[in-house]
C-alpha cells in the first residue's frame, strides 16, 4: 500500500517521471515473464531429450539435432520478451 | 578405423558433432542474408537501422554457435551435464544479450528498435530457412547429405553401381 500510495504522489507530482518509472517496472515485468514460458519449456524439451537418448542411444545424433531446433524455437519467445523489454526501457 | 579418441570440445571444433554441423550452416546462411537484412534496415532507419541490425545478426549468430558448442562439448561427457549445459546455457546467453543491448544502450549510431527487430527477424528467419537443410535422421542426424554424401552410403543405389563397375 505505502508502494502505491508512493507512486500515487509522484504521479500527482510529475506526470512524465510517474510514466517513465512505470515504462521501467513494465519493461522489468515483461522480460521476466517472457523469460519463464521459454524455460519451463526449453526444460521439458530437454528432459524428454535426455528419456530418448537413455531409451534409444543409437538414436542420439538424431535427437540431439531436433533438440537443438526446438531449443532455438522456444528460445525465439524469449527474445520476443526481451525486444518488447529493449523497446519499452531504452528506446 | 581410427582408434583416436578426441575429447568433446576437439569434437566439437572439428563440426563432428551434429547441432554443430547445423550451427555452422546456419551461421553460414546468416552471413548471406546479412547484407540484404542491413540494406533493408537503411532503407527504414538509415545508417543507425545498419548498425543495429549488424549488432543483432552478429548475436544471433553467436547465440546459435554457442548454444551448439555447449551442446556438443557436454553431451559426450553425460546426460546429465548436458541438461545442465543447456538450461544454464538459455540463462547465459539471455545474460549475454542483455550485456549487449545495455552497454550499446546509450550509443547515438545504433537504433535499438533496428537492433529489436532484426533480432526477431534474424533469429526465426534462419531457423525456418534451416528446416529445409536439416535430416535428423538415423543415417544423417545433422544436415541432409549432399550428393556426393549420399553416393558414399553404402545403400544407395549409385554407390551400388560404382561397387558392381
Amino acid at each position: 500500500m505505502e508502494a502505491i500510495a508512493r507512486i500515487a504522489a509522484a504521479a500527482a507530482a510529475d506526470p512524465a517521471e510517474a510514466k517513465n518509472t512505470a515504462a521501467a517496472a513494465s519493461a522489468g515485468y515483461a522480460y521476466g515473464l517472457a523469460a519463464i514460458g521459454p524455460g519451463i519449456g526449453i526444460g521439458y524439451l530437454v528432459g524428454k531429450a535426455v528419456e530418448s537418448m537413455a531409451r534409444q542411444p543409437e538414436a542420439a545424433g538424431m535427437v540431439r539435432t531436433t533438440m537443438f531446433l526446438g531449443i532455438a524455437f522456444t528460445e525465439a519467445l524469449a527474445l520476443i520478451g526481451f525486444v518488447v523489454f529493449i523497446l519499452l526501457k531504452f528506446a | 578405423m581410427s582408434d583416436e579418441v578426441l575429447s568433446p570440445i576437439a569434437m566439437a571444433r572439428q563440426g563432428l558433432a551434429p547441432e554443430v554441423s547445423v550451427s555452422r550452416d546456419i551461421v553460414k546462411r546468416g552471413a548471406i542474408v546479412a547484407p540484404v537484412l542491413i540494406l533493408i534496415n537503411v532503407v527504414f532507419w538509415g545508417t543507425d537501422g545498419a548498425a543495429g541490425g549488424a549488432v543483432a545478426i552478429a548475436l544471433v549468430l553467436a547465440n546459435f554457435a554457442l548454444s551448439a558448442f555447449l551442446i556438443s562439448a557436454s553431451a559426450p561427457i553425460s546426460l546429465g551435464l548436458m541438461m545442465a549445459a543447456t538450461l544454464f546455457g538459455y540463462l547465459i546467453r539471455l545474460g549475454i544479450l542483455f550485456l549487449a543491448v545495455y552497454l550499446l544502450k546509450d550509443v547515438e549510431w545504433l537504433s535499438l528498435p533496428a537492433l529489436g527487430i532484426t533480432l526477431i527477424v534474424t533469429h526465426l528467419g534462419l531457423l525456418f530457412w534451416e528446416m529445409k537443410y536439416v535430416a535428423a535422421s538415423l543415417a544423417f542426424p545433422g544436415l541432409r547429405p549432399n550428393r556426393q554424401e549420399w553416393n558414399s552410403v553404402p545403400g544407395s543405389q549409385s554407390h551400388q553401381r560404382t561397387v558392381s563397375k
